[in-house]
């Protein structure tokens, strides 16, 4: 027992091996906690800040923070999952999002969430900006109006040498995701497939192919986002 | 221009960690980040392009265009507005025919808003190419656009002496005050240079290290955190190499104090460094500085040179075989964020500064994952102190809780705005008798990420058990408005400045803005104001200190001058809207004849 840790999650006790992430811990217990710019594989970056949970009464993020002895975690209660629902809400308003017409729709990760949530409108006003559409990328289309700024692309999409060919570009409101150039031109077959699949909404779509799943077969047709980790219900 | 380029890269060896030292000599250069500069950094650092732009424009002062030959940026934090920034602002508008974020169609001049440049007890102030022009007046403004137009270089243009103490030395000659009103004995200049670290020398490194734990020095920059603490857990942390951070970044608008600091003490800063160098078992220190503070380059980097030549840095220091430390300089390039510290580490690494996530902490993974310590100037001075005198005579100034002095910058509605060097536990009508600031309505402590207080608080004391503050301390007279001139401008500081990574932080403050607007304009309702408390939690889940307090200057308005809302909001409405129907379609009904049927 000398590596494990012993911790709580809403009341439920816990073990992990130390040094793992709480996100990582809870998943191996069967207890789901959203996430949306962490990607499988890649080190996460708390960026999106949906993981959010109160650690000892204080707000942490649950795929940076490692789980230590004797932590209080607290996932799944109202407040929690209020202030989830509002960083879905805020994303949803921050940019434009037409689920209807979007190619990644069904198998689109903020709007599961946003089923999962329970989310009918946002509450907060939508900003409606002017974003642009890039298109002359070879391989690709950047739709910046569906970007959530995740940075899932920008961590795990480097050519040969690591360079990055997708970046963030300005800070505050202006920040958006760009495509290098150059780099951009060169994206082999493969890059931009997996550039697309690791795009948790529709912001990166791979050019020439889209709708291929029909409506009834797409990833969250049947079950909502997370059921495969702590088989929530729908009527729950 | 390929060829200087080129040169440039290879000033600094074509590491790309040093990315933002060749964009800022780029910058300083051609004026702007060229095309070619782009491509022509990407080829030589083995980066891609899209590397160099998310660097470049993370910074407030570097562009992808021209930003004149004469570059003015005029600060808009909230003091400068309540001193006349307006007038100064239209001014200059007037007298060179652009609009701020324009050059004029000859390339000359460029006109631009900056955040806080940290002249808050002389504003307005302005830059304008790397010289700083306090006391701005549209007269003034008349005065200065003339002498460009005229081609003169910013040095001719100085109207007035240069400043107090070493404002004008040879090196720095600048047209700013230190105004220090109140000296304590961390401004004492009553001290030799390099007898603490003598003194120190001869002490094991945990000796030093269980000294400054006693005298209970807390992080001077705000977040309070115990010194000595965070040197021993640096010490004990494993790394071929450690590092001692100075943070010179100070961004908090209305904060000063290290400016003063480094004009009139930089040795103190120096030596602060060394001991604490030896007490982790760093060999290098960076000194990271806000680009704000450019003008001070030549200056702090002779003493610099003078202090490595008396053999206080470098190798075997003063004698002590195996002790060496060297200290080099980096400047920031306009972002406030890069003052916290992971964010610092970020950006001295040639990155856009976004901070990292609260763990690993960066006394365990810091500068090129190395175990790091980031200590405020201020910090680093006080340790010098505590070593000559000892933390026993530092443990009788202050509180129980908050040893020692503090260094607080005054500024706003009083008769001597400055540089105090108090011990913690003044109240804040002392500090209001002691500036001479009478009919306030209230005092922003901390700046924009502190609080508002009220009257009926100003018997609350500075100190981490009370009032916490950097050091910030605007003075709010009750000729002022405060939502419109404070609140406000506040909130459009945290916007400008949010780095962009985390999605509460990108998008709260802009709705709270939007709703404040609404406020201000008496087109909101009860359920605003309420809507602004329970939005203005949500940023409580962001990555940093600056997403976390971004609502503060709402929230705390809120609790503390709750009339000044209701006051404006519209009574007995449950339905709010700013589109008055009939007033809109009164043109069109008298043009008809016809009379609003709503």
């Amino acid at each position: 027992m000398k590596n494990k840790v012993k911790f709580t999650i809403d009341g439920r006790e816990c073990v992990a091996e130390k040094g793992q992430t709480i996100l990582d811990a809870a998943r191996e217990e069967g207890i789901y906690i959203p996430t949306l710019c962490y990607f499988p594989g890649d080190m996460p970056r708390g960026g999106c800040r949906i993981c959010t949970v109160r650690v000892n009464d204080r707000l942490m993020n649950a795929c940076t923070t490692p789980v230590a002895n004797a932590m209080i975690i607290e996932n799944d209660t109202d407040r929690i999952n209020e202030l989830r629902k509002s960083i879905i809400e805020l994303l949803f308003v921050e940019g434009n999002h037409f689920c209807p017409s979007c190619e990644k729709s069904g198998n689109c990760e903020l709007q599961a969430l946003a089923y999962r949530y329970k989310i009918m409108a946002p509450r907060f006003p939508y900003q409606f900006p002017i974003r642009k559409v890039y298109a002359s990328i070879p391989k690709i289309i950047k739709e910046q109006n569906r970007c959530i700024l995740c940075k899932r692309c920008v961590r795990t999409i480097k050519d040969k040498k690591g360079r990055s060919i997708f970046t963030y570009k300005n800070r505050g409101p202006r920040t958006e995701v760009i495509v290098d150039n150059k780099l951009g031109r060169k994206l082999t077959d493969e890059l931009a497939r997996k550039a697309m699949d690791v795009c948790p909404v529709g912001s990166i779509i791979y050019k020439e192919k889209g709708f291929v799943i029909p409506i009834g077969k797409r990833k969250y047709d049947e079950k909502p986002i997370g059921s495969e980790i702590d088989d929530f219900n729908i009527s729950k | 221009m390929r060829d200087n380029i080129i040169k440039t890269i290879e000033k600094y060896n074509k590491d790309k960690f040093r990315l933002l030292d060749i964009l800022l000599d780029i910058q300083a250069e051609f004026n702007y980040i060229p095309e070619e500069a782009v491509s022509i950094i990407s080829n030589e650092l083995l980066i891609s392009e899209a590397d160099v732009i998310q660097t470049s424009s993370f910074y407030h002062f570097l562009s992808f265009r021209p930003v004149g030959k004469y570059a003015i940026y005029l600060n808009n934090s909230a003091v400068a507005t309540m001193m006349g920034r307006k007038e100064v602002a239209s001014a200059f508008e007037k007298e060179t025919g652009i609009k701020f974020g324009e050059t004029t169609p000859d390339g000359q001049i460029g006109l631009y808003n900056t955040s806080c440049i940290g002249m808050n007890d002389q504003e307005p102030a302005a830059i304008i190419n790397n010289r700083i022009f306090t006391k701005l007046t549209p007269f003034r403004v008349k005065e200065i656009v003339r002498d460009i137009k005229q081609g003169k270089d910013v040095d001719e243009m100085f109207s007035a002496g240069y400043g107090d103490g070493k404002n004008s030395s040879e090196l720095i000659k600048a047209v700013v005050n230190n105004n220090i009103m109140k000296k304590g004995p961390k401004l004492d200049q009553n001290y030799k240079v390099g007898e603490a670290l003598t003194k120190v020398l001869k002490m094991t490194p945990e000796e030093v290290i269980e000294e400054i734990k006693i005298s209970n020095l807390r992080g001077r920059g705000g977040a309070g955190f115990p010194t000595g603490l965070k040197w021993q857990f640096c010490r004990n942390s494993t790394g071929d190499m450690k590092y001692i951070f100075c943070n010179a970044d100070e961004g908090e608008p209305g904060t000063f104090k290290d400016r003063v600091i480094l004009t009139e003490m930089p040795m103190l800063l120096l030596e602060g460094m060394a001991i604490a160098g030896y007490a982790v078992g760093a060999a290098e220190g960076i000194i990271y500085i806000r680009y704000e503070y450019k003008y001070l380059q030549k200056y702090l980097e002779d003493a610099l040179h003078k202090f490595e030549k008396d053999n206080f840095l470098g190798k075997d220091i003063c004698g002590k075989m195996g002790f060496h430390f060297n200290i080099r300089i980096q400047y920031g390039a306009g972002a406030y964020i890069c003052g916290q510290e992971s964010a610092l580490i970020e950006s001295v690494e040639g990155r856009r500064g976004e901070p990292r996530d609260a763990r690993p902490f960066p006394v365990e993974t810091g500068y090129h994952n190395m175990p790091t310590v980031v200590n405020n100037v201020e910090t680093l001075c006080a340790v010098v102190k505590i070593i000559l005198k000892g933390s026993e005579w530092y443990n009788e100034l202050g509180t129980r809780e908050s040893t020692g002095t503090k260094l607080v910058s005054i500024s706003g509605d009083c008769r001597f705005p400055g540089i105090y060097e108090i011990e913690w536990g003044l109240t804040l009508n002392d500090i209001l008798d002691m500036a001479g600031a009478e009919d306030v309505l209230a005092v922003h402590v901390g700046g924009p990420s502190g609080a508002l207080i009220a009257p009926g608080e100003f018997n609350r004391k500075l100190g981490y058990e009370d009032l916490a503050t950097g050091g910030a301390l605007i003075i709010i007279s009750n000729k002022r408005d405060l939502l419109s001139d404070i609140v406000l401008t506040s909130m459009e500081f945290f916007i400008e400045e949010s780095c962009g990574s985390c999605s509460t932080c990108r998008t709260v403050p802009r709705l709270l803005e939007a709703k404040l607007r609404k406020v201000i304009d008496g087109n909101a309702i009860m359920q605003d104001i309420e809507d602004m408390e329970k939005w203005g939690k949500i940023l409580r889940a962001s990555r940093c200190g600056l997403g976390q307090t971004a609502a503060n200057p709402i929230l705390s308005s809120i609790k503390n001058f709750r009339h000044l809302y209701e006051e404006k909001v519209q009574k007995n409405k449950e339905f709010a809207s700013s589109f008055d129907l009939n007033a809109a379609i009164k043109d069109a009904c008298e043009a008809t004849n016809r009379v609003p049927n709503v």
